[in-house]
């Protein structure tokens, strides 16, 4: 069962998603060569302190920080590490999420380090306009898959791969609510979207194959060719005039990130 | 953060009584016939607990007093089912 949420609780969600776009931010500011992602780990924390908001990943099925920092071949869920320093030429994905007043906000972006190569580039856009493609899908009487088809349709013409094994969700007073929402599939299945209706529409797209695999630590999902891989991601109300991107400003136009 | 795509059997899990037990510790206070128990849970509830069939067939004796491992059915928490006795 997907849970529609009234106007009020889409106002809560939005404030809660306001605290996970500043923490973004300050991370966007902090990101250079030679920081390590422990650095980063605690800035976020920071973040969610000042705003009074719980970190919704520390303890989330026994993950042990506050945000997933993935650089290069990582796919999602890198741990935190005062060992892993940020170089020259890296990509890396960061992904965070609060509870604020019972109800989840969670997004992700992907951001370069210092200058990268132009393939590299170009994953990081075509991922970030898939997720712009799949927004524009969430719209009341379009279908779930609708959503799924226009990031892999978008992705894969750009001769990228959509990863499988890591699906966007429902969200709301739980981090991760029905429906599972993958980044691939055919257009035209699932329930019909309706007002209140709100995901985390989240594309995790390899430059090589689409397989991946999981690391020792039970987390770091990495790409099995060891080939680049880019993570964006916005929570995303369904409203009478089309997607409200919960996850920052209302003023904000344009391009998802 | 990305959601782990869950294995198609996961229904079938769901489906089997004893996945959805609450685990809980107690301490033993009186034998009962047909291998039951009245334990105390931490909370001070007593509840009515029998032998976990792993346990009866393995002779693990039980006496009063001693720490053990109770599984609550969260349908009704005056039953359980012991599940380990601590040493």
């Amino acid at each position: 069962m997907i849970v529609c949420k009234s106007a009020a609780e889409l106002e809560t969600m939005h404030r809660a998603g306001l605290v996970v776009w500043d923490v973004l931010n300050r991370l966007r500011q902090a990101v250079q060569p030679g920081i390590s992602t422990l650095d980063l780990e605690r800035i976020a924390a920071q973040g969610a302190q000042e705003h009074g908001a719980r970190p919704a990943f520390k303890g989330y099925r026994g993950y042990p920080c506050v945000l997933c920092a993935s650089i290069n071949q990582e796919v999602v869920h890198g741990i935190p590490s005062g060992a892993r320093r940020l170089k020259e030429g890296d990509i890396i994905s960061l992904d965070f999420g609060v509870e604020l007043n019972g109800y989840y906000g969670d997004a992700a972006l992907t951001l370069p380090v210092g200058k990268i190569r132009p393939e590299v580039g170009d994953l990081l856009r075509v991922t970030r306009e898939s997720l712009d493609k799949a927004i524009d899908k969430v719209r009341p009487g379009n279908r779930l898959s609708d959503i799924s088809a226009a990031v892999q349709q978008w992705v894969e013409k750009h001769g990228f791969s959509v990863v499988r094994e890591f699906v966007g969700h429902g969200i709301g007073t739980k981090m991760h609510e029905e429906p599972n929402l993958p980044n691939y599939g055919e257009p035209g299945h699932g329930p019909r979207l309706e007002e209140g209706m709100v995901f985390a529409i989240e594309p995790m797209v390899n430059a090589g194959g689409p397989a991946v695999k999981v690391l020792e630590d039970r987390w770091t999902a990495v790409t099995t060719d060891g080939s680049c891989s880019a993570h964006f991601e916005h929570t995303v109300a369904v409203t009478s005039n089309g997607p409200w991107i919960l996850t920052r400003p209302k003023e904000a136009v344009g391009a998802s990130w | 953060m990305a959601k782990t795509r869950q294995p198609e059997k996961k229904k079938a899990d769901s489906s089997n009584p004893k996945e959805d037990a609450i685990e809980v510790m107690a301490t033993v206070i009186e034998p009962l016939p047909n291998a039951m128990f009245r334990v105390e849970l931490e909370n001070k509830h007593q509840v009515l607990a029998h032998i976990s069939g792993k346990m009866r067939k393995n002779f693990i004796r039980i006496l009063p007093g001693d720490r053990v491992q109770v599984e609550l059915s969260p349908y009704d928490l005056t039953r359980g089912r012991i599940t380990y006795r601590f040493k």
